[in-house]
């Protein structure tokens, strides 16, 4: 994505509604680039504006302010029908009067393909999408994941610049859902199209995507990898939302270098390397698998915090410990179940928690 | 009780229609076919030879009701899909009201509706009566009378019943598919050709239905605006029960226009009710 014109790029965009008289913004100003060829989400609570900034893309909406291009063209004002791009909406938006075959084939002849031509790139597609032999049902006819894929096949056969999803896999259930989040990486793998994927899901965000943006309340918080949004959450709303993670604050203490130290209770020392001036007050993440939990006090260059047990939940794979701090905060840690499913504490006792410095900073 | 329950509660529903829907038109299939008038009395004599002296004797009107009441219902159709349609996709939070006002005009009697539009459309009347005084129509134009006057009353006092249909179908197109049409390269054209028109079908459907049968078998329009030259066959049964009290013509003449009209409506559901027509739209 360096010197290549990006597939899709906004570039201050805004959206303003009327609504009973009241301006309200949907979306506050985004800007970002998207790569041609890659798998792109965008991840936020509901209301966030995910759904707005797709229909810009797609040009149901007009941005009020800012600009849309592909691949380098400036698209602000063209309609729908003649953006080289195509969507697959929530709810599918199947056409209920036409069979598969039909839906799959819409695109294809209004752009006056050949009937020939048709005929082979729907059948090819509907290989693909693993519906062969279902041409003549009508969507109503069809489960939720069938009719998922015909609107994914629908889109693809187009062969767009891009392809845009809005939470496609959200009326589906939890089985079938992981079964497609493979399927579409799959897919999207095997065409080779920038996927532009919205969903209000961070695990699935995480597990598909090149890079996520996070999204709030209009804007676009973080922009990164998957790894580097979980392990490096840029403000404290992406670390609340991606994840579990153990929010504190605290005043810093000394500085040592390029390292401080925060303190919470008397005990206590979190090692930051993140620069902050002595007596500031900053807030602080860390991930609760980051954590060891140990009835005794641990020694060298570690953060360590003391407290007692609130809570211990057995969840098969890992053990969840819920710790109270001094200062009434709560932590908590997810120890894995390697050896044996004995817990290293009880609700009640008093235990030492550590990690390393590198797993804990400012935001 | 319990899950039959449904059947109890239909019931009177049934008996209702079998007394009062059932009963009247076995009772009147019976008189179309006796004898003799009101003097004498009248004879079973199952004589179908009143059908066919009834249908070669009114066969003008018959055929001129069907006429009518088939070009009212091109009209109103032509006139009432665009208002569904507006107040469907354009009518915002307002929809409620425009559908209000659309069925404004029945808290006054369909009878008298009819009489004020014959006050409207009379030659020296408020609207042509002015119009002629101002010199923008010759001084010998009329509408009163005509078929034109006829036809406009017919589609003026149906038309609710198109559009309700329509706009009931319409609603329920979600906008999403729509736009789905679009974001699949459809013109606006295309969109409204493939996807809307054909989702929209079984309200033009009913819509038809609810206009065609009343407007062909409707005495009043003719008769308060059409004249002499344009009778249609309501009128003539109206008269023969009411004025000639020639009850098995009369009889005869309502069930010649029941039949027309059941077996035009069955091919017509044959042609829509097909996949054909939507087939046609998916290509
Ligand atoms: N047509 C509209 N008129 C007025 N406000 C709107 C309109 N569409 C969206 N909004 C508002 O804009 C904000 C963003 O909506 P949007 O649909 O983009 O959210 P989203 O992130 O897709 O949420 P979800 O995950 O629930 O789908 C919301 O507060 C919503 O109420
Ligand atoms: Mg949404």
């Amino acid at each position: 994505m360096t010197e290549a014109i990006p597939a899709i790029e906004l570039d201050g965009v805004v959206k303003e509604y009327l609504s009973h008289g009241e301006t309200v913004q949907a979306v506050k100003g985004v800007s970002l680039a998207i790569g041609e060829g890659e798998f792109f989400s965008l991840l936020g609570p509901s209301g966030c504006g995910k759904t707005t900034t797709m229909r810009m893309i797609a040009g149901f909406e007009e941005p009020t302010k800012g600009v849309i291009k592909l691949l380098g063209q400036d698209v602000t004002d063209v309609p729908p029908n003649k953006r080289d791009i195509n969507m697959v909406f929530q709810s599918y938006a199947l056409f209920p009067h036409m069979n598969v075959w039909e839906n799959v084939a819409f695109g294809l002849r209004r752009r006056k393909v050949a009937e020939s031509e048709i005929k082979r790139r729907v059948g090819e597609i509907l290989e693909i999408v693993d519906l062969t032999g279902r041409e003549k049902r009508r969507p109503r006819e069809m489960s939720g994941g069938q009719q998922q894929r015909v609107a994914l096949a629908r889109a693809l056969v187009n062969r767009p610049r891009a392809l845009l999803l809005d939470e496609p896999l959200g009326a589906l259930d939890l089985k079938l859902r992981q079964h497609m989040q493979i399927e579409l990486k799959r897919i999207q793998r095997e065409v080779g199209i920038t996927f532009v994927y919205v969903t209000h899901d961070q695990s699935e965000a995480l597990t598909m995507s090149d890079r996520i943006a996070v999204m709030n309340d209009g804007l676009v918080e973080q922009l990164a990898g998957p790894r580097e949004i979980y392990e490096r959450p840029a403000s404290k709303f992406v670390a609340g939302f991606i994840g579990t993670s153990n929010l504190l604050s605290g005043t810093v203490d000394t500085i040592n270098g390029s390292s401080a130290v925060v303190k919470l209770g008397t005990d206590d020392r979190i090692l930051v390397a993140s620069p902050a001036a002595a007596g500031e007050t900053v807030d602080l993440t860390v991930r609760p698998e980051k954590i060891t939990i140990s009835t005794e006090q641990p020694e060298g260059e570690l953060s360590v915090v003391r407290g007692t047990v609130n809570e211990v939940v057995y969840l098969g794979t890992y053990n969840s410990y819920a710790v109270g701090l001094a200062d009434g905060a709560e932590i908590m840690v997810f120890q894995q179940n390697a050896n044996d499913s004995s817990v290293t504490a009880e609700r009640g006792d008093t235990v030492w928690l550590s990690w390393q410095p590198q797993h804990s900073y400012a935001l | 009780m319990g899950r039959r329950a449904p059947y109890w509660l239909a019931l009177p529903g049934w008996i209702w229609l079998g007394i009062f829907l059932v009963v009247p038109i076995a009772a009147m299939a019976s008189v179309s076919l006796t004898t003799g008038n009101l003097i004498d009395g009248f004879a079973q004599t199952l004589s179908v030879s009143n059908y066919s002296d009834a249908i070669a004797k009114y066969s003008t009107q018959l055929v001129r009701s069907l006429v009518y009441g088939g070009v009212a219902t091109l009209l109103m159709l032509l006139l009432g899909y665009p208002v569904a349609y507006w107040i469907a996709f354009k009518g915002g939070s307002r929809k409620s009201m425009y559908l209000f006002l659309l069925l404004l005009p029945f808290f006054v009697s369909f009878v008298l509706r009819t009489i004020s539009w014959g006050f409207l459309l009379a030659d020296d009347g408020i609207l042509f009566g002015t119009l002629k005084g101002w010199g923008l129509l010759p001084a010998d134009f009329h509408v009163l009378a005509t078929t034109v006057a006829v036809i406009g009353g017919l589609v003026y006092n149906f038309l609710p019943f198109m559009i309700l249909p329509i706009y009931v179908a319409l609603e329920r197109v979600d906008p999403r598919v729509v736009e789905a049409a679009y974001d699949l390269y459809a013109s606006r054209l295309d969109a409204f050709r493939r996807v809307v028109l054909p989702l929209s079908l079984p309200g033009v459907f009913a819509g038809v239905l609810m206009t065609f049968v009343p407007a062909t078998a409707d005495p009043v329009n003719a008769a308060v605006l059409g004249g002499t030259g344009n009778t249609m066959i309501g009128n003539i049964i109206q008269t023969e029960y009411l004025v000639n009290s020639n009850y098995p013509t009369a009889s005869a003449l309502s069930f010649t226009l029941m039949a027309v009209l059941l077996i035009g409506i069955f091919i017509y559901a044959r042609t829509l009710g097909t996949d054909n027509v939507l087939e046609a739209a998916a290509r």
